[in-house]
């Protein structure tokens, strides 16, 4: 079988690459390009660890063929902080105890990224229902949540 | 998971020309949530892979007399935030918003829903109680088809193989109509439904009667299960317990579920007619406030 060229645009950079039609954006994403901040969970799109945007949606990265992701423009947890500090909602994650273990800290991330890109102030219950399909087995969700207000609050404070 | 070749068509007619060039050996992947799941476990391992990424055209939902055409590529996603099916037809706006999680949903398409025909799934159910109609198309021609008459098994429709589903037409809502989609999940909000249950109730405003129902079930057959006779009972009636105890006994006798991790048969069984008893009295009741 043979490789097909995918032309994906991930953090700003053009990236080229050659797969076999059966390459997940996920494995091209951590083997191909060696971005491995985005974590493979549970393999069936149920537990948000694979989060990347595309084109700013969130989706499962372990259930998206790397072909649909040629053109497209991908955000993956390492395309969040600039040259000189990290994203308001990374930094957020930090100063509120957002994470323990970590596993499922970049889903967690990218997802509220996108969640305050679209909604730059939202009710507890917004949170809620746009994380719900991030799951995390240390935190019990109340700094995930925490974070986000925390972040949210820093972006309207212009800080 | 298998190798396949690839094919990302530009138009209509070029995925036509393919399925009927490869029809058994090839699969249509839209949004690909379940199709991938499905590649990775070796449940199918096609030739040919025929994407519809690149296709216009089938992703708009419009006017279409008295009705809502849905393209089969509008995503949950679009259908949950649709200015205009949450005006026109709320409650599937309702059904597509509690499928799954954000991520599904920014993907998964309407048609690729249908497609799949796993009998847990919410809109299926939803469409069904509102008398939508399919549309099917070959590179031999089109044919439209009740959704009631399109599943007929676990995974299984009556798209033959060199077929698309293009689009989905759902008729408006009429007047002193109320409709809900219940889904009653024990376990996780992201889960399928245990059993989901679609009801619409049409009653006649002056002497508040049903006119008409539908009421249409998920996860409790090898298909989305429409209970007539269930339906039967409620015409020319009004609301009282004692109807809805009736009504939800009938659809008991006609459900069929499987034991799984979502519940034993017989407590499929049971929900089954403790929520058609619940999702009858909220469509009624949302009937009878849309009609003062």
């Amino acid at each position: 079988m043979t490789d097909y060229t995918i032309r994906l645009n991930v953090n700003g950079k053009e990236h080229t690459v050659e797969v076999p039609s059966r390459r997940l954006l996920i494995d091209c994403l951590r083997y191909d390009l060696g971005l491995t901040g985005t974590k493979e969970g549970c393999s069936v799109g149920v537990c948000g660890a694979c989060t990347v945007l595309m084109d700013g949606k969130p989706i499962s990265s372990c259930l998206a063929l790397a072909l649909f992701a040629d053109g497209k423009e991908i955000v993956t947890v390492e395309g969040l902080a600039r040259e000189d500090r990290l994203d308001r909602v990374q930094q957020a994650f930090i100063d509120y105890g957002g994470f323990q273990c970590g596993i499922c800290t970049p889903g967690m991330v990218v997802t509220a990224k996108a969640l305050l890109d679209e909604n730059p102030d939202p009710s507890v219950d917004e949170i809620k229902e746009w994380m719900m399909g991030n799951l995390c087995r240390c935190t019990g969700y109340y700094k995930v949540i925490e974070s986000i207000q925390g972040a949210a609050a820093e972006e309207a404070g212009g800080g | 998971m298998r190798a396949f070749e690839y094919r990302e068509p530009d138009t209509l007619e070029e995925v036509l020309a393919l399925l009927h060039d490869h029809g058994e050996d090839a699969k249509i992947i839209a949004g690909g949530t379940a199709l991938v799941i499905m590649l990775n476990q070796r449940l199918i391992m096609p030739s040919y892979l025929i994407s519809l990424r690149k296709l216009s055209g089938l992703n708009s939902v419009d006017s279409v007399d008295g009705a809502l055409q849905l393209g089969a590529l509008v995503t949950h996603r679009d259908m949950e935030t649709s200015p205009v099916i949450r005006d026109q037809i709320p409650v599937l706006a309702e059904t597509y918003r509690q499928v799954a999680t954000l991520r599904i949903r920014n993907m998964a398409t309407v048609g690729g829903t249908l497609a799949h025909a796993d009998p847990s799934q919410d809109s299926p159910v939803t469409l069904m109680a509102l008398d939508a109609r399919v549309g099917l198309t070959s590179s031999g021609g089109s044919r439209e088809v009740a959704l009631d008459e399109f599943f007929t098994d676990y995974y299984e429709t009556v798209l033959q193989p060199d077929e698309l589903l293009t689009h989905v037409q759902v008729p408006l809502p009429k007047p002193h109509t109320g409709s809900i989609y219940l889904k009653f999940l024990p376990r996780t909000e992201d889960d399928y439904a245990t059993v989901g249950v679609a009801a619409s109730v049409e009653i006649e405003p002056s002497s508040q009667l049903c006119r008409e129902c539908r009421i249409v079930m998920g996860g409790v057959a090898s298909t989305p299960l429409r209970v007539k006779e269930a339906e039967a009972l409620l015409s020319g009636q009004k609301l009282a317990p004692e109807l809805l105890d009736k009504a939800a006994s009938v659809v008991q006798e006609h459900t069929d579920p499987i034991s799984d991790s979502r519940g034993s048969a017989d407590y499929k069984r049971e929900m089954a007619g403790v929520c058609v008893s619940r999702a009858l009295e909220q469509a009624w009741q949302r009937a009878l406030t849309e009609s003062s």
